[in-house]
Formats: C-alpha cells, sequence, structure tokens
C-alpha cells in the first residue's frame, strides 16, 4: 500500500504552538497536508463534515470550548471517525492525565518538547510510527506510544 | 451432446491482453513472457483503472510497481521470522537475504528509501507489535513470551519494550485492560 501525502490535523489553542508544529513538520523527510484548529469545536465541526478523511489528528488537552479530552471521546464513539489514530499533543505531564487519554483511546501521548529541535525530533517519530501503521500489518488495536 | 475442449495457456492470455489493451487505443508491446507490459506513453489515470477492472475478470492482476511489491514481501518475510521456530539460527539480515534472493544491502537500502525506517527499526517495531498481542491474548508470562521471541532475558525484553513504546509491559497491559471496561461502559 502506499501513500503519498499524510492528511494530518492539529487541533490546539496556542497560536505560537500552531506556528512552531506546522514549521516542524514541513521540515521532515514524509510529506504531509496539515489543517490547523483553533479549539476542539473547530475540529469537531470539521470532522462532521469532512471530504477526506485525516490519517492522524494532533490534540492539545487545555483548549477553551472544546477540550481535547472531550474531541477524542466523540471521536472514539462515533463509527465514521474511531479508527483515525489519535496523538495528545500536550503539556500536562500529569500520569493521571496520560493514562485516561490512553484508556479513552489514545494512540500516541506527546509531552510538547520546550525546544524546536526536539519538536522537530518528535513530531517525525510520530509521523513515523504511524506511517508504519498505515500501510504494514500492525495491530491497530495495540497502537500504543508514549513519546 | 458433449464436445471437449483444451487450452494453450499462452495463446489464451496474450489474447486476453491484446483485446483488453486495444481498448485503451495506445501503442503498447508485451514483453518478458507477458509479465511486462511497455506503454508508448503514460496511461491515464482512469484508463489505467480501467484496465485494472477489466483484467481483473480474467485474474489477471497488475503489481504497483516492482519496488513496493519487495518492500511487501520483505515484510511478510519479517512477519515469518518471527513465528518461524529455526529463524533464532540466522541473522535477520541472513534470513532476508537467503529467503528472498537478493543482496542485504539491496534489500535494506529499497526498505529505508520506501518506508521512512530500517528494517533493523521495523524488525523491532515488528517484535514489540508481537510481544503486545502475546501479553494481550494469552495467558503466556513475559518468560515465556521472551523464551519464545529469543530475547536473551526478561530484562532486556522489557527494556526494548520500554524504550520502543515508552511504557512498560505492565503498563501497556494495564492501559488495555482498562479500556475494554470503558468500551463496555459505552455500549
Amino acid at each position: 500500500m502506499t501513500i503519498n501525502n499524510l492528511n494530518v490535523l492539529l487541533a490546539d489553542d496556542d497560536e505560537d504552538d500552531r506556528w512552531l508544529f506546522e514549521q516542524a513538520l514541513s521540515d521532515i523527510k514524509i510529506k504531509s497536508n496539515l489543517s490547523l484548529y483553533k479549539n476542539g469545536k473547530e475540529l469537531m465541526d470539521y470532522l462532521k463534515n469532512m471530504t477526506r478523511k485525516p490519517h492522524l489528528i494532533f490534540l492539545d488537552l487545555n483548549m477553551p470550548v472544546k477540550n481535547g479530552m472531550e474531541c477524542l471521546k466523540e471521536i472514539r464513539q462515533d463509527d465514521n471517525l474511531k479508527d483515525i489514530p489519535i496523538a495528545i499533543y500536550s503539556t500536562s505531564s500529569s500520569e493521571k492525565d496520560i493514562e485516561n487519554t490512553f484508556i479513552n483511546g489514545a494512540n500516541i501521548y506527546i509531552n510538547k518538547p520546550n525546544n524546536f529541535a526536539a519538536l522537530k525530533k518528535v513530531v517525525e517519530k510520530v509521523l513515523q510510527l504511524n506511517w508504519q501503521y498505515q500501510t504494514s500489518n500492525l495491530n491497530k488495536e495495540n497502537f500504543l506510544f508514549r513519546i | 451432446m458433449k464436445i471437449y475442449v483444451t487450452f494453450d495457456f499462452n495463446i489464451t492470455r496474450n489474447a486476453i491482453l491484446v483485446e483488453q489493451l486495444e481498448k485503451l487505443g495506445v501503442q503498447y508491446s508485451i514483453n518478458n513472457g507477458a509479465r511486462e507490459i511497455h506503454f508508448s506513453e503514460k496511461l491515464t489515470e482512469e484508463d489505467e483503472l480501467a484496465l485494472a477492472a477489466s483484467l481483473k475478470k480474467y485474474g489477471i492482476k497488475i503489481i504497483d510497481d516492482q519496488k513496493t511489491e519487495l518492500v511487501q514481501r520483505i515484510k511478510d518475510t519479517i512477519t515469518a521470522m518471527l513465528k518461524d521456530d529455526e529463524a533464532y539460527l540466522y541473522k535477520v539480515s541472513a534470513y532476508l537475504a537467503t529467503k528472498l534472493d537478493y543482496s542485504y544491502a539491496y534489500l535494506s537500502n529499497l526498505f529505508s528509501e520506501n518506508t521512512y525506517t530500517s528494517i533493523e527499526n521495523f524488525v523491532i517495531l515488528k517484535k514489540v507489535d508481537y510481544v503486545k498481542e502475546l501479553i494481550t491474548t494469552t495467558d503466556l508470562t513475559l518468560t515465556e513470551i521472551a523464551y519464545r521471541l529469543n530475547y536473551s532475558s526478561v530484562a532486556h525484553l522489557s527494556g526494548q519494550f520500554k524504550k520502543v513504546t515508552g511504557l512498560t509491559p505492565s503498563a501497556f497491559l494495564k492501559i488495555i485492560e482498562k479500556r475494554k471496561t470503558v468500551d463496555s461502559n459505552n455500549l
């Protein structure tokens, strides 16, 4: 199976974080199309009328209007959306938060790195992993990584 | 009444190919024992799809491209290797080179160019995926799993698992178990 460009979505209320993420993503080898959303509601509104299914969604946890956890639960309970891989992208390093997102169906938990080089490395690692899960015979039920 | 028929496979195959290829209205040649078809110009996407659909009826399949095909065979061989009881006698490189009949250097380059990872990393990812499956679907202990997958020790297995997934095997299992409770509450 071949994929040319990965369709990647990011929901994050922090403008600087969105910009940095976009730069990191455009700098790495794996080609992707990125769409950005300012909060969970914007993301969910898009997903309900989407024309093209994303290959991966990055979700911040603390967002106004609708937070990441609410989005995660809604996505996992929607038959059209539930198989989309989700990477939580948060500053929280509380073990409780991490475990809760995994239990509610997150595939990857990322602690937002505090410098650009580290961010690039993390984003690349996540895209690589996701690419393997999209193109190889790996068990998606067990797609679970903390980075 | 009853009649009896016999086939010449080569003629049948060529007749089908010619019949379907003529429909496209482009110049082509059938080469290499009908394993390759060369076109004078690139087919449009619709033509390619239509050709694939019409050939499929005769059990003829278009292989996307040879490299993709070989990458897939490398992955399949790695999957088979993890379940092969004799595989521990070989290094991954020797195993793949023997089974696929290409030099490991060639396979390794081809794989890296097409998958954004290396064969070595893919083997580790695949092995951890297998460990995850055994942890969640069988009653095997980690010691038994380590033995079965030829890890030198449980510590080695746990170390690799943690390094790749960021989780210990027991934390992973706990999450999967708790997910089941969440799922059943949502039903």
